[in-house]
């Protein structure tokens, strides 16, 4: 039993350090032009080299994801409860929040410059917009579902709609909630980085853009990596999170599986 | 007759009025203070439109409910109900699933922070009585059905209703489970002599727990044939097998075959 957690625990770093050594080995084995593909070894001088630009423009982009994030969520509760109260605005509006979901949120970047103008607040409304979508649609989906009987049991009560939100939909929402939070976190930096490259002078992407332009390709990989470790902390949290304020549908569902 | 619970007349209609489904069409019923009754029909025929009406959740197109002397206008809040589905929240330990009634309903509500400790022993001596004693801190996903059931029962009465509204809430045990239950059902009702409306499928669970037994016909659903059981109480299981009991059951079976048929 724990051998078998200990293995669980070590796969992934296992499986990151082949990636590496293959990576690796393929640049030396087949001698290919750095200026292509730089292996890891150069990434990491990369790392060393550059490490406080690194970091500042990473933080701006995790900045700026952030607030988009937490303004998201703010709003995403909202308008997600308010979709879900009632069936009337829930077959009015979730039709319309599953078609803004479904438009590729970096298609919109270009519209945000030409209203926003350059800077950190494109990058922010993308962050905003591909957090927003999917938190709605999963909060109103988690609260418009409540089982009918339930639903009976309580009102014969005497509850009211606002009893039934707060002590049955918005926890039971809970675990839509999350889903939504770890599918989106990974295309939100992918959201920032789009409109830095296109219309910010600071930022992750506008640093990979300038690399790029100097053909310091190890550069461009260190931006990449950086950014898909900030991906994976951010899914970490999440996850973290998740099981701390929803872990009972995690351990029911586990349990009716085995 | 002081009837808790009376309907008058009663029609209900889903949908609209012209092309909606006529549920229930002329039902008329009285149900005394103290009395188990149980509700028998064939599928569909409106018994759990019925509940509605009586707790106040659907309002009647024609005709009058009253239940402990008033119309119903809205919920009734006199009544504790459960369904076939225990439909316990997950995030929930079973001792705060069966707090959550006193956390809506008055007085309780507003006493219930101030007297938490008093509500949870209340909780913990109610699960005794159904054979769940130290099960409080188990969340709904590690008891069985059966037991979930049990915890669905004492959600229904933690607020010592008047009246006790069940839709089938054995229908997906297993006969030894529901056997245990009705037995629980039957010495809850002998200690507390509450109003029991119970909906089933199963005429021996009728025979054996009701006072009267209301026929309800095919839908649109109206009360064709109301049965005394006067077997003396308290009842053993044991009279599931005596020849007096069979007849009871197998005469009630004969009339819903005929109303079916109708
Ligand atoms: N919310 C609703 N909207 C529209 N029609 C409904 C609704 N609820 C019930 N009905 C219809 O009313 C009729 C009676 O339904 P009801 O649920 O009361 O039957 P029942 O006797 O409880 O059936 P069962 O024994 O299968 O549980 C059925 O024809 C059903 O289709
Ligand atoms: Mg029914």
């Amino acid at each position: 039993m724990t051998r078998d957690t200990l293995q669980e625990r070590l796969a992934p770093w296992i499986c990151t350090i082949a990636l590496l050594l293959f990576w690796e080995g393929a640049c030396r084995g087949f001698a290919i032009d750095p200026f292509i593909l730089p292996p890891p070894s150069a990434v990491a001088g990369a790392f060393v080299k550059y490490w406080s630009p690194l970091l500042k423009n990473a933080w701006v982009t995790l900045w700026t994801t952030l607030v988009g994030f937490a303004i998201a969520v703010g709003f995403g509760l909202l308008l997600g409860i308010v979709i879900g109260w009632s069936r009337v605005i829930y077959n009015g509006l979730y039709p319309m929040m599953v078609g803004f979901n479904a438009v590729p949120k970096v298609a919109v970047v270009p519209i945000l410059i030409i209203w926003f103008g350059i800077g950190e607040v494109p990058a922010i409304i993308t962050a905003f917009l591909i957090f927003f979508f999917p938190i709605v649609v999963n909060v109103a989906t988690g609260i418009a579902t409540i089982e009918p009987e339930l639903e009976d049991v309580l009102r014969a009560l005497g509850a009211r709609k606002m009893d039934i939100m707060v002590k049955v939909g918005i926890p039971r929402s809970l675990p839509y909630f999350f889903a939504s939070l770890k599918v989106a976190i990974t295309l939100a930096f992918v959201g920032a980085v789009v409109s830095e490259t296109v219309g910010a002078n600071v930022g992750i992407g506008n640093l990979m853009l300038q690399a790029g332009a100097n053909f310091q390709l190890p550069l461009v990989f260190a931006g990449l990596v950086t950014l898909a470790v900030m991906g994976i902390v951010m899914y970490a949290l999440f996850a973290r999170l998740e099981v701390r304020l929803a872990g009972w549908a995690f351990r029911s569902g586990m349990n009716a599986s085995r | 007759m002081d009837a808790l619970v009376a309907l008058d007349d009663v029609s209900l209609t889903y949908g609209g009025a012209a092309d909606g489904t006529l549920a229930l069409d002329g039902t008329s019923l009285r149900i005394g203070g103290g009395e188990f009754v149980a509700v028998v029909g064939p599928s569909g025929c409106g018994k759990s439109s019925l509940m509605k009406l009586v707790t106040g959740l659907v309002r009647p197109q024609k005709g009058a409910v009253t239940v402990a002397g008033r119309e119903v206008t809205g919920p009734v809040k006199i009544a504790g109900m459960a369904f076939q589905n225990p439909s316990l929240l997950p995030w929930r330990t079973t001792r705060d699933n069966i707090l959550l009634p006193l956390e809506i309903v008055q007085p309780h509500r507003s006493r219930f922070r101030a007297h938490r400790a008093e509500y949870i022993a209340k909780v913990e001596a109610l699960l005794a009585t159904v054979g769940l004693a130290g099960c409080g801190d188990r969340f709904p996903w590690q008891l069985s059905g059966g037991m979930q059931q049990r915890a669905s029962l004492c959600r229904a009465l933690i607020h010592e209703p008047e009246l006790l509204m069940l839709d089938e809430p054995f229908a997906a045990l297993d006969a030894f489970t529901r056997e245990d239950l009705w037995c629980v059902l039957r010495d809850l009702w002998e200690a507390r002599r509450f109003t029991v409306i119970l909906v089933t499928h199963d005429l021996h669970e009728a025979v054996f727990l009701a006072d009267t037994i209301h026929v309800m016909s095919a839908r649109p659903g109206r009360i064709v044939a109301t049965r005394q059981v006067d077997f003396p109480r308290p009842r053993d299981l044991s009279i599931c097998y005596e020849p007096a009991f069979v007849e009871r059951v197998q005469e009630l079976r004969q009339y819903i075959a005929g109303v079916r048929l109708a």
